[in-house]
């Protein structure tokens, strides 16, 4: 049976060579944090917790002392791509497509035909394990397609890993923190404190102040996924799902979405909305959130109404 | 009942604000959280420990870096450019209507990076939204010129948001799988991103048809 530790495996020996590289490349802090990511994934189902927990603990001190660079691995000029892209075309688009295609037909097959049976994957695991089938797909395609010298996909995706840093482990490290919540019984207590307030039994109600807290919080954080285990643990388990007995995917997954609203009105949100007024020169540092507000407070309103119809009036 | 454990959420709160480093203040607010519950600090790094290598799948879809990366130096960038480009010559609505679905679809099926400001905004939709714009409504001001930019920047945030849930390999989603299988509900990607279609569709015609507002205010303006 094919389960996570093959793509733990994969995972481990990709951030392995990118470490090597690292290395190589004298970026001994990039080597430092890959190698214990690698490490993670290599060894973690195999040492103890307190070790994983050593192990996270090294990568945040490299990452908070600033120990992670950019790098400039040798790859082709902008004249260079603009020839390529014009001879090749949009066929290069293809190979990427290759990943969602390999990963939603065959989950579709899997699950709606007899090869189901034969118990290939572990259970629910399937269409991450078939992500990683369709990337040696689409990279084993690209490869003989494109004939690139044979170090070139992995300069190439270190360029890019490089360029998002200590950022890359930022969602799985808020899932520990999620699961350190409710360990310590957050939510149980926060979802004490909100059905003192909340009128008992309102659904709609507290469907609102989930959304509402998921869009707040992510404007003063300037990041949703930081507002999401925070409002998960408050709201969205404790009373939507296992007081209510909504369905848990739409409010996990709406309840995102409504953070995503909040990401569009804040400048907290540096990234997406005063650095590209800053790249396009505008007078008004806020002219793009400006611009985003209507379409936010809508949207927001319809994620309401999403979670509402979906997770309780079209369940059960 | 013990309320300190709920400090650990006010760290979350106050040093993302404060912008400290994010990796520090997720750490520091479990520590804090877990000791205020009464553990022990070690096992509040062991329950960490575990808990990040629980949650591994979701660094997995870096996997994916190499093919990006390696389409990259052949010229898929440069590719997305001439496939924007090729949206010339309609007016700034409908201009920014077809960015929109392009960057929504784009982004839903994986390719969240060949839009973009650096890489797209800056360099291209904008300037054309604002031809586009002085072909059909002539001479702009200033702030109105301005407004069309600010727009353009708006349609790829929000063509980005909301079509990259779709594609269930995306660190948003397998972070709400994980937060929800730490409480014990099991659930899968596509489980997951299946609820983001409803919101991009939404996304799509509210963002749309502001923007095709936006073009005919722009006119009675200036007539």
């Amino acid at each position: 049976m094919i389960t996570y530790e093959w793509l733990y495996g994969l995972a481990g020996a990709a951030f392995t060579i990118w470490s090597l590289l690292s290395l190589h490349d004298r970026r001994w802090g990039n080597a430092g944090f890959w190698a214990l990511l690698a490490a993670s994934f290599l060894i973690g189902s195999h040492v103890s917790d307190l070790v994983n927990g050593l192990l996270v603990l090294a990568m945040v001190a490299i990452a908070g002392l600033g120990g992670l660079k950019r790098s400039d691995p040798p790859t082709t000029g902008a004249e260079e791509r603009q020839r390529l892209s014009a001879r090749l075309g949009n066929r290069l688009f293809l190979p990427a497509l290759i990943v969602p295609l390999t990963a939603v037909a065959g989950t579709l097959l899997y699950n709606y035909t007899p090869l189901g049976q034969t118990g290939l994957f572990e259970a629910r695991r399937e269409t991450l394990i078939l992500f990683g089938v369709g990337v040696v797909v689409a990279l084993g395609v690209a490869m003989l397609w494109l004939r690139p010298p044979l170090l070139a996909p992995a300069q190439e995706g270190r360029r890019l890993l490089d360029s998002i840093g200590w950022a890359a482990i930022l969602p799985q490290m808020l899932a520990a923190l999620g699961a350190v919540f409710a360990l310590a019984g957050v939510g149980e207590i926060i979802g004490g404190l909100a059905s003192a307030v909340i009128p008992q039994g309102s659904v709609f109600l507290t469907v609102l102040v989930f959304a509402l807290g998921m869009a707040l919080f992510t404007m003063i954080m300037g990041n949703a996924f930081a507002a999401y285990p925070v409002m998960a643990a408050a709201i969205g388990i404790p009373l939507l799902v296992q007081q209510y007995g909504g369905r848990p995917a739409a409010i996990g997954a709406v309840g995102m979405l409504a953070g995503f609203c909040g990401t569009l009105m804040t400048p907290m949100a540096a990234n997406f909305n005063i650095v590209p007024a800053a790249l396009l020169e505008l007078k008004d540092q806020n002219g793009v959130i400006r611009q985003q507000i209507g379409t936010a407070l809508a949207l927001w309103v319809c994620n309401v109404a999403i979670i509402y119809v979906g997770a309780f009036l079209l369940w059960n | 009942m013990n309320y300190w454990p709920l400090l650990g959420i006010a760290i979350v709160v106050v040093g993302f604000a404060l912008r400290f480093n994010p990796l520090l203040v997720v750490v520091g607010a479990a520590v804090a959280t877990g000791v205020l519950a009464g553990l022990d600090p070690l096992a509040v790094i062991e329950a960490l420990g575990k808990a990040f290598n629980d949650n591994r799948y979701i660094s997995v879809t870096w996997i994916i870096l190499p093919v990006i990366g390696l389409l990259e130096r052949y010229g898929l960038q440069q590719r997305a450019r001439a496939v924007i480009e090729g949206m010339r010559g309609a007016t700034m609505g409908k201009l920014l209507v077809a960015y929109l679905a392009f960057r929504q679809i784009t982004s839903a099926l994986g390719m969240k990076d060949i839009g973009g400001h650096p890489q797209a905004v800056r360099p291209l939709v904008a300037p054309m939204a604002e031809a586009a714009a002085m072909k059909t409504h002539g001479e702009l001001s200033g702030d109105e010129r301005d407004k069309v930019k600010a727009m353009a920047a708006a349609t790829d945030n929000v063509g980005l948001f909301f079509g990259e849930d779709i594609f269930f390999a995306i660190a948003s989603i397998l972070l709400i799988q994980g937060v929800f299988e730490s409480a014990g509900y099991r659930l899968t990607p596509l489980q997951l991103s299946i609820w983001a279609i409803p919101t991009a569709i939404c996304a799509f015609l509210i963002h749309g048809a502001r923007i095709l507002a936006f073009d005919r205010r722009l006119g009675s303006v200036s007539r």
